[in-house]
Formats: structure tokens, sequence, C-alpha cells
């Protein structure tokens, strides 16, 4: 078959592999029918993520159709058409049985402070990837569901991560009504969280980013009020001066390891690998937020440290709170919403690309070229 | 005002939002976020028919944290380890746990050590990389790359020049290893 293989920092390719085989008795093998390149597939792109090893395949965001079950499988069938979260989980550890799926305990070996991801390096686990013809899915009877008649597979592809990670940050926001939500970063996660913000009754959302592409997106799709922070001499007294000098009462990151808007703290998390993660947008939140608000936190950072400015969240008495997001457990109310037409993933599609160009639709992606905002790969088998 | 007891109000009223944004506080009510509470037990177990899971098997050699009672009963089997690289990263996995800086800093070495070495046998093989396709470049004139950047305030415009420089040094260093073995091996005739 054909996948996307990582060769090292800034390069990957396609090769052909072995199609992936059952290994444990409720593994299942899933067709590829689309995939998606997230956001946070450019720090293992960039070479952010320790323990990313050459031949990998990333893709955490992909559905398809199932092409092989294990012999203990006792829900999914060959043929169904099947959405998969990014989270690999078994549904009965210490932390499933209480919902939190991306902390599952018994899939990923080489990290006790991370779940296991599709695609996401050793860190992650070990597993390859969607962007590829087809996928190993273990824990085939917990994690995938069946796509609905109604419901379109760019919708689909799109709530296995990116969508129900927006919903998931404006949940641990915590907003209550009338609140004034910041949001930084106008990708698909901070688009989605401007959205499902105002679904949990915000009175006000602005969303910032230096892309002026992006924050039209943010005005039209998420009709949120938009800030191009590179206008800007000082971003957070600008937000003040927004919010009469008190603040937001809530602030999500949905920028994550690769935040512009601080050179030195780009460069050394980005270019030079000695962060976690730029701080920039956490940093921003815990400054513009008000005392005593609470700052969602939906980027993805490494297991590096990073200099967050943890004095300033303490003196003014912030709840920090943040996840990988439980994908499975926001699907029923997710799926709700599409259906009544309040969130529209497939609005922040702008790109299709065959698996076989999938290096040039990285490299678009990671340059914010053509206005990318999400681009889906297609499998040539699909 | 800030200065004083009173929450500033919304420019907009909770009604005139209604009208304006489809969907706007059908979530309101926390008991209607799926995400709240955070930690309860719950009997929806989303399919799983076991208490702990059946072992996945060959897992005798598989690398785990030390922050593990045990090895996990599912795990991913992709790129085991092989080679110096392989021996950097075990060293990480055995020694130090997550909570050591010294964990990454090996995991981060043995990742460029695992790229520096299959560029190599990549050539081997006969498969060698290829910059131009693999970074994805060829795509820039198609995909606006100069109207993308130049003349809208994009703050990233700053240092995506560094990008090549990245990708391109091990390149030139590759290159210099060659040059050398290759003068030295025609110095020693």
């Amino acid at each position: 078959m054909q996948a996307m293989v990582y060769r090292g920092p800034y390069r990957i390719r396609v090769e052909e592999k072995d199609i992936p085989r059952i290994e444990h008795p409720n593994d299942a093998i899933i067709r590829v029918t689309l995939a998606a390149i997230c956001g946070s597939d450019l720090h293992l792109y960039h070479g952010m993520l320790p323990d990313t090893r050459v031949g990998t395949t990333f893709g955490h965001e992909f559905i398809g159709v199932v092409h092989e079950v294990g012999s203990s499988v006792q829900n999914l069938k060959v043929g169904d058409r099947v959405m998969v979260p990014f989270n690999i989980f078994c549904g009965t550890c210490f932390y499933c049985a209480r919902g939190l799926y991306s902390n599952c305990h018994n899939v990923n070996p080489n990290a006790t402070a991370v779940g296991a991801i599709y695609g996401y390096s050793h860190t992650a686990g070990g597993y390859d990837g969607g962007q590829a013809e087809y996928v190993r899915v273990p824990f085939a009877d917990v994690g995938p569901a069946l796509i609905p008649d109604w419901m379109a597979d760019e919708d689909a592809v799109l709530l296995t991560d990116a969508t129900a990670t927006g919903y998931f940050g404006a949940q641990l926001g915590d907003i209550a009504e009338g609140d004034t939500v910041v949001v930084f970063g106008a990708g698909p996660v901070g688009l989605s969280a401007a959205l499902s913000s105002w679904l949990m009754g915000a009175g006000r959302v602005i969303v910032i980013d230096h892309l002026d592409y992006r924050l039209e997106k943010a005005r039209t799709m998420a009709h949120a009020e938009t800030c191009n922070f590179g206008e800007y001499d000082d971003i957070v007294v600008h937000l003040k001066r927004l919010t009469d000098h008190l603040g937001a009462d809530v602030a999500i990151d949905a920028a994550g390891a690769e935040a512009d808007g601080g050179f030195l703290q780009h460069i050394s998390s980005s270019k030079l690998k000695l962060q976690g993660g730029s701080p920039v947008a956490v940093n921003w939140a815990i400054d513009s937020v008000r005392k005593g608000g609470t700052v969602s936190i939906m980027g993805a950072y490494g297991p590096l440290f990073s200099q967050v400015k943890l004095g300033d969240a303490v003196n003014k008495g912030l709840t920090l709170r943040m996840n990988q997001c439980p994908v499975k457990r926001q699907w029923p109310r997710l799926f709700e919403h599409v259906k009544n037409g309040y969130i529209r993933p497939s609005d922040m599609v702008t790109h299709r690309i065959p698996l076989e160009h999938i290096a040039e639709g990285y490299h678009m992606f990671s340059a914010k070229l053509d206005g990318c905002i999400k681009p889906l790969i297609v499998p040539s088998a699909s | 005002m800030t200065y004083t007891a009173e929450k500033p109000d919304p420019a907009e009223s909770s009604e005139q939002l209604r009208a304006r944004i489809p969907g706007w506080g059908v979530d309101l009510d926390p008991k209607d976020r799926p995400s709240f509470p955070r930690e309860q037990l719950i009997e929806d177990r989303t399919g799983a028919h076991w208490d702990f899971p059946e072992r996945q098997a060959g897992g005798e050699r598989r690398e785990r944290s030390i922050e593990h009672g045990m090895l996990p009963p599912v795990f991913g089997t992709v790129a085991p380890l092989h080679g110096v690289s392989g021996v950097l990263r075990r060293l990480a996995y055995r020694k130090y746990s997550e909570a050591h800086t010294l964990h990454w800093l090996l995991l981060v070495a043995g990742d460029r050590v695992d790229s520096l070495g299959s560029s190599v046998t990549s050539v081997l093989r006969g498969k060698p990389d290829n910059p131009l396709t693999e970074t994805g470049i060829l795509i820039e004139p198609r995909a606006h790359g100069l109207s993308s950047r130049l003349g809208r305030n994009r703050v990233d415009v700053k240092h995506q020049w560094m990008d090549p420089l990245i990708v391109g040094t091990p390149w030139v260093l590759r290159a210099g290893v060659v040059y050398l073995a290759v003068r030295g091996l025609r110095r020693g005739r």
C-alpha cells in the first residue's frame, strides 16, 4: 500500500509499505477513505517531538471502511463506514472508566504522561497513522463509530480531532452566560473553539492571529471579533482596552507549540528545539484573562519544559485547564450540533490533496500558503 | 467598569445573540456539556467487553517508560529500535524517567542520528532521499508562495528563511563527510 513516511525534519515521502496486519484480537484494519493534516502534525514534521522515528506514518484524523477485523471484535464488521477518534483507548482502565479516554493507561508503553495517538511519534505509543491507504486500529470495539448516514465525509473527518478539540476547549473554559472569551489561534481548533463558545453562552468572542485570511474565516464562520496581533505593539494591552481594562473571562490557547508573536520564543522552540513549545500564546492568555479567570489550553506541546509565566497565573488566581480531547465523549452532543447546523466542520476545509502529493501538502500547510486552513488527504485507493 | 463592582455590560444582550448566532446558548447548562463533570465513574464502556484487555503478543523486547509498572497490554509496533539511534533511545527508556530532561534529550539525539543514518541507508538501498520532492517546495509557484507571504503583515515570514538552513545543513555536512572520505581514500593510494 501507499503511505506517507517521515524521513527527518521537514522531509516526508510516499513509500510502499505492507498493509498492516491484525496484531491483537480486538484490532481492525481500516481502508482509509479520507484523512487530514492536523496543525499538530506540523510539530512532528518540524522534528519537535522526541522519538519521532524515520519510517513512521503520520495522521490522526481519518475515516474509512472496515477491511478486516480481529477475532474478538463484536461491534464492527467488514464494510462498515467508520470514523476513528485520534485517541487510542481501551475503555476500561482507571482513566477510561472516568471518561478520560485521551489519558488511557493501557496503550502507550513509551510514556505515562500522554495516552496513545495514531501516527504521533513513539512518545505517543508508536502507532502508524492514517495518512496511508490502510491503518491498524486497536480496540476496534471501543474507539471507532459508524458514520451516520446523514453525515458528510468531510464533516466526519474533522470530528475525529479538530472540531471535537475546539468544542472541548470551550468546555474547559467553564463559560458562563455573557462571558468574554478570547481565542488565540484561528486555525481549525481555534475556529471550532470560537464557534463552540457561542453555544455555551458567551457574550463576546475575540479571535487573535496574524494571518488575515484566517481571521476573515473567524469573522464569517465563527461570528467572532478579530485582532491581527501583528498590527499592535502589545496585544495584551489591546485586549485590556477592548475589555474595559478588566480582561477576558476566559482565554483559550488554540495555537500550541509553534505559536508566533515572540521571535526568540519561537526560534528557541520550533527551530532550536530547546523548549517543549513556544509559550507565547499561553503567556498572552495568562496575561490577557482577568484575575480569577480561566485559561483553557488546547494547543499541543512537547514533553520538554516551556517558559510559562506561572507567577502571573498564581498571582491572578487563574484556573488553568488542559488535556488532549477525549474525542468520543464529545461525539453524541457534537453530532446533534452538526445535524442542527450549529457547527459545520467542513466549512474549514480549503484543500484536497492526493496522498501521492502529500509532501507538497505539508509544505503548503506549514508555510501557510494559498489561504490554507485545513488540507485533506485523499488516498488513491479511495 | 474595572475599578467599581459591576461587570461591564456586554455589547449585545443574550436575546440579540440568540437571534444572530445559530445555536447560541444551547450548551449554556453545564449538564449539557459532555465533559461535565470532569471525573466520574461512567457506566458506558463505549463497547469494551473486558475488565483488562487481552495482551498483545511480541512485547518481550518492547521499550517502555520506567514510570510504567508493566508493559501495557497493547502497543505500537512501528519502526522498532535499531542501530545507533536504537542504542540511544533504549538508554533513554531504561535509565531515565519522563521527569528527567536527559530522557528527552537522548530521544531527540536518537531522532537526529536516525534521520542521518536513514539517508545513508536509503542510498545503499537505491532509494536515495530527494530534498526537492521530500520538502514539498516544488508547490511554491502553484501555491502562490510570494504573494501569500509578501505585504500581508505576517509575523512568521521573519523566521521562515531559517527553514532551508535547517533542512540544508545536514546535507552540506553529509557532502563534506563524503568529500573528506573520498579525499582520504585517494591520498591513501
